[in-house]
């Protein structure tokens, strides 16, 4: 057997309680189970996690980065959004 | 669409490509890249995986007979590091659509390269030293650049490295610094040490700027950041009061420093040592790939197993799905 039967797992690390969890890197394993123990041989050799997730690549679902354009265009257009569309009167100092 | 359309539109992708990367913006797995750009990536980076795979070897042979327990943890800690190397680059080579065992058969038979300095026996528990201080010293000054490379999972990866590697030169560091202060034949074992890695670490740096083959374009597409002969530099000017300390020779009789340029001048490498080394005729190439190979087909049970296990479950699955 080689390693393309087994499936590609994309892994992701909660560095301290409180953050987000991070892509850290991908492994290929043959289950979820084998795969956070991969994951934590292989990513958290030197406590860089409390947590790890791991997900299958195919199960990722990812915008196009050649339509980001077209695909993000819709939030681009409304700069209200911004804090720094509306300027503070100098005397108010900081809000 | 007639082929004048198709090379203009390639021409346009080209552009927006080298755009991208001028603006210091990297390259990820799914944007368009030139071919050539993904196949000097793919060359790159596997290469470099399997650097960090087959430099188990010379330092694994010392597992057993490391002179503590201490000693042993961390000689096994730094060797299990260069195989999490090896998976962080087989993974980034992998996003560039070629598979693991491609990448694998390449190496063993032969079409694909690794650094030459693998193929150097370690002869004394002081090359252990060298190894670590020198070998990995000369792939941190490489790596550290690295990071800064235009492929994004390279760049990734080289930066999650980093991090792990200045462990490896330090415990080598202090190998020599036990060896050089001991007794005088601990003394000599690593002066020879240091000057058998000595040359063949600068070596690691690859060809002069001006022989080598891939280096122009690399350059312009950011795949390198800094040319071999400049690395090469910053590694000879770092190594001097290194060598110094440990009240050791230094290998290189021509060494001199050059006030003018801020930098060590140093004598000519043995480039004829260096051609044969890669073509396949160092003292270890051989064994190298044969070691390969036979612990990857005395592995064949586990990875049969696991397979018969994963049907197994699978089976199973099914039955009580139904
Ligand atoms: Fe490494
Ligand atoms: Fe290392």
């Amino acid at each position: 057997m080689s390693l393309e039967h087994l499936e590609l797992f994309e892994v992701f690390v909660r560095s301290a309680r409180g953050l987000d969890h991070k892509h850290a890197g991908s492994l290929h394993a043959a289950d979820h189970e084998q795969a956070l123990e991969y994951a934590r041989d292989c990513y958290t050799r030197r406590s860089e996690g409390v947590s790890i997730w791991v997900v299958k690549s195919r199960d990722i679902c990812a915008s196009q980065e050649d339509d980001s354009d077209s695909f993000f265009d819709p939030s681009d257009d409304k700069p209200y959004r911004h804090a720094t569309y509306f300027p503070l009167p100098k005397e108010v100092g900081n809000m | 669409m007639s082929t004048e359309d198709q090379i203009e539109d390639i021409n346009a992708l080209e552009q927006k490509f080298q755009a991208r990367i001028d603006a210091e913006q990297k390259i990820e797995p799914k944007d368009w890249m030139p071919d050539a750009y993904r196949k000097n990536l793919i060359r790159q980076i596997s290469q470099h995986a399997h650097s960090e795979v087959i430099g188990m070897q010379p330092e694994g042979n010392w597992i057993t007979r490391a002179p503590s327990l201490r000693r042993k943890a961390v000689l096994l800690a730094k060797v299990q590091d260069e195989a999490g190397h090896g998976l962080y680059l087989y993974s980034a080579t992998e996003t560039l659509g070629i598979s693991r065992a491609e990448l694998i058969a390449a190496l063993q038979d032969g079409s694909a390269k690794y650094a030459s300095i693998f193929n150097y026996p370690t002869q004394t528990w002081g090359d252990v030293g060298a190894i670590g201080w020198l070998v990995d010293g000369a792939a941190i000054c490489n790596q550290v650049s690295l990071q800064r490379t235009s492929y994004g999972p390279y760049a990734r990866g080289m930066i999650r490295i980093c991090k792990e590697e200045s462990f490896h030169q330090r415990q080598g560091y202090q190998i020599m610094i036990e060896l050089a202060h001991g007794t005088p034949e601990q003394k000599q074992m690593a002066q020879d040490s240091l000057n058998r890695f000595y040359w063949p670490s600068l070596m690691m740096f690859g060809p002069h700027d001006s022989e080598s083959a891939h280096s122009a374009r690399s350059m312009q597409w950011k795949i390198k950041r800094e040319t071999n002969d400049d690395l090469r530099q910053k590694f000879i000017d770092q190594t001097v009061p290194q060598i110094e300390y440990l009240g050791l020779e230094h290998p290189d009789k021509d060494l001199k420093w050059n006030e003018e340029r801020g930098h060590y001048d140093s004598g000519e490498i043995d480039w004829e040592e260096f051609q044969n080394v890669i073509n396949g005729n160092g003292h270890c190439n051989r064994q190298r790939i044969q070691h390969h190979v036979k612990a990857h087909e005395e592995g064949a049970w586990v990875r049969d197993a696991q397979n018969a296990y994963d049907q197994k479950r699978r089976a199973r699955k099914a039955s009580t799905a139904a």
